[in-house]
């Protein structure tokens, strides 16, 4: 491949503190030869942005497990919009109910990976999103 | 990693059996093995209730005292979280254990922008003391103890608890709470941390010197191991790592001029139940005796109940799976059996949805029964320690010891827990072994039912707790409401007394008292703390 490496930024956004998902794919996504970005704990839509844009990534993975999805995914669709950033994809991660899949992907996330996936299906997505 | 390691042969026959810890299993312990750890009745056992208190705290175990149940629980506003506390205890619940929302345990109130989505969601969200005052109607607090679930805000939460009980009539001396309090494993995992590490510890001395005087009954800290489990620690490593937390709340305290004597004795631990059945069981038995000797060795303290490892020994998370939901009734039990066999004096269970969302009252109520179907119809109470002098469990609590020990030792030669916690090694060590696990899980080496071995295939849906939109528009509501009728200059008076203490290293606890009294929202209360001590810089080390 003479592609540059993809280039992805872990994003923890809101509150939640549980980072061990979050950690695993980060490490698995590493040893998979992508540049992985990790942003830490207790991130605000705009901190994530801001990060992203700086580090100049091809996606952001949110990883959510709280429940609150639906609404962080919106909120980070309106603010790349907004901010006229089209050349990154998003893709969400964490606790996601099935029924929830399709309504995040009608909102304009490329892809959920909820709990469970495996890393293989994980790093084929990714890569099928910058190709 | 998984329960263990197995080495198979063709046929299936396991050849080698490797626990998390490290430890090899044997198929076979006889009388020599006991010789060969060098196993001595009185030095390593003692009778239950005797020193080190390998076999039990109490003389009689269960006999003398059922365990304390405490389901955590919360959602929503504090009405709704009333209502299910009453439910649990009149389904024969004895402790409460208190689930807040994240912007509470964050230390925002309902209406800070940063809480929008998250208000009741993963909790009860909780502004002020009209909020415990709603939460605790009707609940006999001399009889029923309650664990509160929150750590970089618990001095808040031990004051509110104070200020409603005082509200209801009762006196000082006759509640008890146990705020989680520990914000160290709080960085390891889980992460709802706030301040730097240090302001972190000194709150956490606070609230354990304030007790001594004011709350005796109450255990300020709670130190949990558990969560340190539930990012990827092997069991060796969750005891050690939680002992060394609880020295580094020890040392803080007595560098006020007190022995450890006068105050450790009202510690406890909050430690995990799934994972391989023995280590888990003989992780317990060591864990107890090692607190004993530990306290002796290092502190020289003497009286034999501040040597009480006190704990409840529950939860079980990580053991559980998405896939083939309800299986986790099953996984839950055999955890239970654990925590019984290993002398848990409280307990709690994941319910079989929680791979998901917080539990239905349904889910919950099961959990309850499985503690309750344990201890009542399966004999467990009957005597005491019932595995003592087995060949293979006492071998195995001996290396757990060891295995322990040596977790220890090796952190404290990378400069200690909390300079390994603040530059973030203790972490990377931590989730670099739980990508192993899953490497494992993921390849098949780690069996999980339902995972990778005996798939069905197909999801089968479980009817899950629903979050209710119009918890957060009633909860901001009366918050308004609260800010607009409350005595606002005795808020601002009492916040400017709690900043001027938090500034001078003075307790800070008689002012979060007061605070809470005035109707100080925690936000605000939390914001003073802000403001005095800054926010923890994160190492983002993976």
């Amino acid at each position: 491949m003479d592609r540059k490496r993809l280039r992805i930024l872990v994003a923890k956004p809101g509150l939640d503190g549980h980072d061990r998902g979050a950690k695993i794919i980060s490490l698995a996504l590493r040893d998979a030869g992508m540049e992985v970005i990790y942003s830490g704990l207790h991130q605000s839509i705009d901190q994530i942005v801001s990060t992203a844009v700086q580090e100049s990534v091809d996606i952001i993975g949110l990883s959510i497990m709280t429940g609150a999805h639906l609404s962080i995914s919106e909120k980070l669709v309106s603010k790349l919009s907004a901010e006229g950033i089209d050349d990154m994809r998003i893709v969400v991660g964490g606790v996601i109910p099935k029924d929830d899949i399709q309504k995040l992907k009608a909102m304009g996330i490329a892809d959920v990976f909820p709990n469970g996936t495996k890393f293989d299906q994980i790093i084929d997505g990714l890569n099928a999103l910058v190709q | 990693m998984g329960v263990a390691t197995y080495i198979k042969d063709e046929k299936d026959s396991i050849r080698n059996v490797t626990l998390q810890s490290g430890i090899e299993v044997k198929p076979v312990y006889t009388p020599d093995d006991l010789k060969a750890v060098g196993f001595d009745y009185q030095t390593d056992l003692g009778d239950p209730g005797d020193f080190p208190f390998t076999r039990s705290l109490h003389p009689l175990g269960y006999r003398s005292r059922n365990w304390t149940t405490r389901q955590y629980t919360g959602f929503g506003t504090p009405e709704e979280t009333n209502q299910r506390f009453k439910l649990m205890i009149a389904n024969g619940q004895n402790g409460l254990n208190v689930a807040f929302d994240l912007p509470t345990q964050m230390g925002l109130d309902s209406d800070d922008p940063r809480a929008e989505g998250e208000v009741g969601r993963v909790g009860m969200a909780v502004d002020s003391l009209r909020d415990f005052e709603i939460a605790f109607r009707d609940i006999d607090l001399k009889k029923i103890g309650s664990g509160l679930t929150i750590n970089a805000v618990a001095s808040i939460m031990l004051a509110m608890y104070q200020a409603v009980a005082e509200k209801y009539g009762y006196q000082k001396d006759q509640i008890s709470a146990t705020p989680q309090n520990d914000i160290l494993k709080e960085i390891i995992g889980r992460g709802a941390w706030i301040y730097p590490v240090e302001h972190g510890v000194r709150l956490i001395g606070d609230t354990i010197e304030y007790s001594m005087k004011a709350l005796p009954k109450c255990n300020p800290v709670s130190i949990c191991g558990y969560h340190i489990r539930e990012s990827g620690a092997n069991p060796a490593q969750e005891i050690g790592y939680a002992f060394l937390i609880a020295f580094a709340y020890v040392d803080n305290v007595i560098a006020r001029g007190y022995n450890a004597e006068d105050f450790v004795g009202r510690f406890s631990f909050n430690l995990n139940i799934y994972g391989n059945l023995w280590e888990t069981v003989a992780k317990f038995r060591a864990a107890r005796k090692l607190w004993a000797k530990l306290l002796r060795e290092r502190y020289g303290v003497q009286n034999k109940k501040s040597l009480f490892l006190r704990g409840l020994f529950g939860g079980g998370g990580s053991g559980l799976t998405k896939e083939q939901p309800e299986n986790n009734i099953m996984r839950g039990a055999y955890y239970v059996l654990a925590a019984a066999l290993g002398g848990a004096q409280t307990t709690a269970l994941c319910s079989f949805d929680e791979a998901y969302s917080i539990p239905t009252e349904r889910s919950t109520l099961l959990s309850l029964r499985t503690l309750q179907i344990l201890m009542d119809e399966t004999g467990l109470r009957d005597t005491v320690d019932p595995l003592a002098g087995s060949y293979f469990i006492e071998t195995l609590t001996k290396q757990m010891e060891d295995r322990i020990l040596s977790e220890m030792a090796e952190i404290e030669n990378l400069g200690g827990i909390v300079n390994g916690i603040s530059k973030g090694e203790v972490q990377r060590r931590v989730a670099g072994q739980a990508y192993e696990y899953e490497k494992r899980l993921q390849n098949g080496e780690a069996i999980k039912v339902g995972v990778n071995k005996y798939m069905e295939g197909v999801t089968k849906e479980v009817e899950l707790h629903q979050y209710d939109n119009s918890w957060a528009k009633r909860q901001i509501e009366n918050l308004k409401e609260l800010k607009r009728t409350r005595d606002n200059g005795l808020v601002g008076k009492t916040l400017d007394a709690l900043r001027a203490a938090a500034e001078v290293n003075q307790n800070v606890m008689p002012c979060l008292v007061d605070c809470c009294k005035a109707y100080a929202t925690v936000g605000e209360m939390a914001d003073v703390f802000r403001d005095v001590f800054g926010e923890f810089d994160e190492p983002s080390l993976f």
